[in-house]
């Protein structure tokens, strides 16, 4: 506090002794007939000279950074179409530069060279249609071209993925990433978020768990045993209230008693999956494999396809110059070929030797979005293979764990409201099967599309 | 009310304390209040600027000066909190934005220079002027207010994007904190219509005898658009917000689609963040020309009166503004190309996006031919123009990397945009609204500020500006994202790219302090000069525009007698066969001379 106090003084004084100076100098300009609108010329002359000064202290510290930090210091673009990206940056920062410097050195430049000088009168000069019509086609023509060269570019990276991408899940949510290979079939099994969560049979002591909410018969029973329970808990509660065994608050009971419902609504959407996806239910589920890290072949093109549990994400792999939103409730696609594997980079003179690729959240999604990475390796195909034997990748859905045989499975009598009648189960059928086909997607709500 | 029924003001009825400083309806008393609010609200979002960046240099060091402001809840033993680093920078992006820039900058000199400019004893609706401003007021109250709630204020960043903003759970700033927020916007978007009506109405039909549209200053042209733009875009954010207020509080899904919060199972379905961010940039990029075209207004003014030459093209100078305004409606999606809106639309974006460099470029290559043998006095005025064109110019180039999709992708929201934008908008408009300070100082207050400190404080502002933006470009295309607390991410996987953006943020927060203390000089200059300033004269720049022939002494309706009649266009500097080297607009042409 004492140290506050006496900031606060310094402070006071301060201010007090520049307002003392700064009258002295009011009331000697005021002696002087001097007017504040009246620069004179040396102080006119200084400014201009310091416009100079500036520019050359501008582009010099410009080409310093340019030397030194040049493309960012990131290493050379490590996949397919980083290095397009990278070659297309260089071509327009070339032209950027170039309009950079000469406009900026035009400006500083005039305003050096054509300070006042009483003896001098100003050039007449309105307009003239010539030059004008010249500063309009010539930047037209320059940006016709880079908007040629980006789309070309953009086309290419938002183009289809090849026939042989291998389909890899980021899955998103505060605040880590998991990823689901596809598996031998290359197609991932169809997931819906309803089906997240965990369950338990308390009989056996068994539990299960679904963090990616995938779908199959198994993990669908798994849910409504999950939602029986919860339901029940919170049923009893409300028994106890009831009794006057428990003293809830109203507005406590009104949500217990809200979530009660919501919890049999889900239950209802969830009871209707297993005819929803019919035989196919099961079809692509079993040999996904989930890990918390990524690994990557050299020169294998990914189909990334992402998603996102709770807020907006982006996974962005700044050294393979790719980023891609992931949407709650949308599936978002990205196009990845990795061109150097981990070692390689290492061994680069200019790389440390313990490098490693990265992938990060870059929409703000949280307190803790800066820590929201995923480490990346990119190998060979053995290292893959040895990888993905390994104790870090896990099956995505474990369905040795039988559910317990006695469900409640029995469906509500309650009428179904209209007003949430229409969320999904309706126009279920519209062809999950064509979706799995391209690979990539998986089913559950229509609108995730 | 027309400016005939003003015509008697002026002369007799004494005003109360109250009605002349506090409830003024005369549009120079409420241009000084808008202008009084913001510069306060510039204070606080200069200093939440300043915490986060010591932060950004000195992560996790315990430091007296957050610890002095932000206490112990907010920064525990001197270290920033991580939700309330993200609470400052929503906050300081917000205020900047919406309170300064352009509640500030559009209701200080479109208050001021409106009628005094086109002839007019005062706005359409002083009432409605009045109104604006005590909104603005309002909502500047709030936002401040929301940095002392329990929870935090909004922390999702100033373009909230859902579902962060609407879930409590899912950051504790999206709690009481957005409603304040969202209360505090849909009250600066009424006040902000209110002006731009206002501004419109007044533009369209209070212009004094021989105003014709052709002869207005190029500030009224870019006040006209830019209010234009205000009332077409900005009811758009009312919608987008009232309809986050529903998904809020009544559980409809306008923007959530299958989403977990909380580990709770959320039913809203069918709705997207996506369209959301639709809205929001449908305001979101006329809103930065709505902060742009003002400075750029201000400075085609100040640029001609002390280059002592007519602007170049005049005509192509209010083309590029009509062009630049139409344009800037079809450009939003760009800050969207990788949101997962369809490519196509994307692709069709990069192309209106990139038109709207040629007006662009119109512009600056006018500007620098207006100083092309011309007679440049530097004025402090004149030094923050001449800063503007420089920050137009080399924000606006780095807008041509961020239009290309393909290269979007690469750079999106890193610091590479944090600087583009800043540089582009932040400090041009910035410069615009100094350089307006000293030039209509003597307009506003009747007295001259200091033109030493005045120097003064422009290189030191200019210096530590480019200081602060210029490393940004690299910390970005080095891979910073923005809104990041710290970059131990990469620790362990990069750590010559952690070591770079270290170093640099070391410098860019070095050059934020400096930069931050060097705007005491002009707060000292400011206040002292509204006091103790010499008197000004009347016509101080020797400016052709008609506020110059208004009397120093402000009188309500503006003219003591009749308003003048205007002969010319406002930029008859260094003529050839005149006297003097200004001819003011009410000088009639004589025989045989041409308007311009
Ligand atoms: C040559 C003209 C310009 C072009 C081509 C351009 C292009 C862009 C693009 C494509 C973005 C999105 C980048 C991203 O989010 O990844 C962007 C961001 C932005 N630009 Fe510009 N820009 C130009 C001029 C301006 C001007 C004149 C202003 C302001 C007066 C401005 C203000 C902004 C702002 C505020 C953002 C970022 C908003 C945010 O994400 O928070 N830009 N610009
Ligand atoms: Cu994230
Ligand atoms: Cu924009």
């Amino acid at each position: 506090m004492g140290m506050k106090f006496v900031v606060l003084v310094v402070v006071v004084l301060a201010v007090i002794a520049i307002a003392q100076i700064m009258r002295v100098y009011e009331l000697s300009s005021k002696i002087r007939g001097k007017r504040e609108e009246d620069i004179d010329l040396r102080v006119n002359n200084i400014n201009a000279s310091l416009m100079l000064v500036f520019l050359l202290l501008f582009f010099g510290s410009f080409f310093y950074m340019l030397a030194v930090y040049g493309n960012g210091m990131l290493p050379e673009p490590a996949s397919v179409l980083g290095e397009k990206i990278h070659w297309l940056f260089n071509v327009n920062w070339i032209i950027v530069i170039a309009v950079f410097l000469l406009t900026n050195g035009l400006l500083f430049v005039f305003a050096w060279k054509y300070s006042y000088h009483p003896d001098r009168k100003a050039h007449w000069f309105p307009h003239d249609n010539k030059l004008e019509m010249i500063w309009t086609v010539v930047p037209a023509a320059v940006l016709a071209v880079i908007i040629i060269l980006g789309l070309m570019t953009w086309n290419e990276i938002t183009g289809e993925p090849s026939d042989d991408a291998v389909v890899v899940e980021l899955y998103a949510k505060q605040f880590d990433w998991t990823a689901r290979y596809s598996g031998d079939d290359n197609k991932l099994g169809f997931s819906d978020y309803k089906l997240i969560g965990n369950a338990e049979d308390k009989s056996s002591g068994t539990s299960y768990s679904n963090p990616l909410g995938l779908v199959t018969d198994n993990s669908v029973l798994w849910r409504v045993q999950g939602l029986n329970d919860e339901i029940a808990a919170l049923d009893e509660n409300i028994e106890l209230e009831a009794n006057n065994l428990k003293a809830y608050s109203q507005a406590n009971l009104n949500k217990m008693n809200a979530k009660v419902e919501k919890l049999r609504r889900i239950r209802e959407r969830v009871l209707d999956m297993t005819e929803m996806y019919g035989d196919s239910i099961n079809a692509f589920a079993e040999d996904d494999f989930v890990t918390k890290e990524l690994f990557l072949i050299k020169d294998q093109e990914y189909f990334f396809v992402l998603r996102s549990q709770d807020v907006l994400h982006s996974a962005y792999f700044p050294h393979f110059r790719a980023q891609m939103n992931c949407v709650p409730g949308q599936r978002t696609s990205l196009k990845v070929t990795p061109t150097i594997t981990t070692q390689e980079m290492r061994s680069k003179d200019n790389i440390p030797d313990d490098f490693n690729f990265i992938l990060m959240c870059n929409k703000i999604c949280g307190v803790s979005h800066s820590n929201m990475k995923m480490a990346v390796t990119v190998g060979t195909e053995e290292e893959f293979i040895e990888w993905k034997n390994g104790p870090l990748a896990t099956v995505a859905i474990n369905d040795s764990i039988v559910a317990p045989a006695e469900i409640d499975m029995e469906r509500m009598d309650w009428p179904e409201p209209a007003h949430h009648g229409d969320h999904g189960e309706e126009h279920e059928d519209e062809g999950h099967n064509d979706h799995a086909e391209e690979g990539g997607e998986s089913h559950g709500d229509p609108h995730g599309h | 009310m027309s400016a005939a029924a003003h015509t008697d003001h002026g002369h007799h009825h004494k005003e109360s304390f109250i009605t002349k400083y506090i409830f003024s309806q005369d549009h120079k008393m409420i241009g000084k209040q808008f202008l009084i609010t913001a510069i306060f609200m510039a204070v606080v979002a200069v200093i939440l600027s300043i915490l986060f960046r010591i932060q950004l240099a000195w992560p996790g060091e315990s430091n007296s000066v957050l610890s002095f402001f932000l206490g112990d809840t907010w920064a525990p033993d001197g270290v920033l909190d991580r939700g309330m680093y993200l609470g400052l920078v929503t906050i300081h992006g917000t205020i900047m934005v919406f309170f300064v820039l352009t509640g500030g900058l559009s209701g200080t000199f479109s208050n001021l220079l409106i009628p005094l400019q086109v002839g007019a004893r005062d706005m359409a609706s002083g009432l409605l002027n009045m109104i604006s401003y005590w909104l603005f007021f309002l909502s500047s109250i709030l936002m401040l207010y929301s940095l002392f709630l329990e929870t935090g204020p909004a922390s999702a960043g100033w373009t909230i994007y859902p579902p962060l903003s609407i879930y409590e759970e899912a950051i504790p700033g999206s709690g009481a904190g957005m409603t304040v927020w969202l209360l505090s916007m849909t009250i600066f978007i009424a006040s902000s219509l209110l002006g731009s009506l206002n501004y419109i109405v007044t533009v369209l039909n209070l212009r004094t005898k021989g105003m014709k549209m052709t002869r207005l200053p190029l500030t009224i042209w870019a006040f006209f658009v830019t209010a234009i733009l205000g009332v077409l875009s900005f009811p758009v954010l009312v919608s987008a917000v009232v309809l986050m207020l529903m998904d809020r509080t009544l559980g409809t899904s306008f923007y959530v689609n299958d989403t977990i919060i909380a580990g709770e199972v959320l039913e809203q379905s069918g709705g997207s963040p996506i369209l959301f961010e639709h809205l929001f940039w449908f305001l979101g990029h006329p809103e930065v020309y709505i902060v742009l075209l003002p400075a750029l207004g201000l400075t085609s003014e100040i640029v001609a009166t002390n280059a002592r030459k007519p602007i170049f093209g005049y005509r192509a100078m209010i083309g590029s503004i009509l062009a630049i305004g139409f344009l800037s409606f079809i450009v939003w999606g760009h800050h969207m190309f990788i949101s997962g809106m369809n490519p196509f639309l994307g692709g069709v974006f990069v192309f209106t996006t990139l038109l709207i460099a040629i007006p662009s470029a119109v512009k600056v290559f006018n500007y620098i031919t207006t100083l092309w043998k011309g007679n440049i006095k530097y004025t402090p005025a004149m030094l923050f123009s001449i800063g503007l064109v420089s920050s137009f110019i080399t924000g606006g180039v780095t807008g041509i990397i961020l239009a290309d999709s393909a290269l979007d992708i690469a750079v999106h929201d890193t610091y590479f945009v944090v600087a583009h934008f800043h540089v582009v908008m932040g400090l041009s408009a910035i410069f615009g609204m100094f350089a307006g300070v000293y030039h209509w100082f003597p307009k506003m207050y009747g007295k001259m500020m200091n033109a030493k400190l005045g120097m003064v404080h422009f290189w030191l502002t200019l210096v530590s500006a480019y200081g602060v933006f210029f490393p940004m470009h690299f910390v970005g295309i080095g891979g910073a994202p923005r809104r990041y607390y710290d970059y131990s991410v990469y620790e362990g996987f990069d750590s010559q790219q952690f070591e770079m953006i270290m170093d640099l943020n070391v410098v860019i927060s070095i050059f934020a302090i400096i930069g931050g203390l060097a705007q005491i000089i002009f707060l000292f200059n400011f206040f002292y000069s509204t006091f103790k300033g010499q008197k000004a004269v009347q016509n101080p720049w020797k400016g052709n525009s008609l506020e110059w022939t208004t009397p120093v002494e402000h009188v309500h309706g503006n003219w003591p007698g009749e308003i003048p009649e205007v002969h010319r266009w406002p930029y008859d500097y260094s003529k050839p066969g005149a006297d003097d080297d200004y001819i003011p607009q009410t000088v009639p042409l004589k025989e045989g001379e041409e308007d311009h």
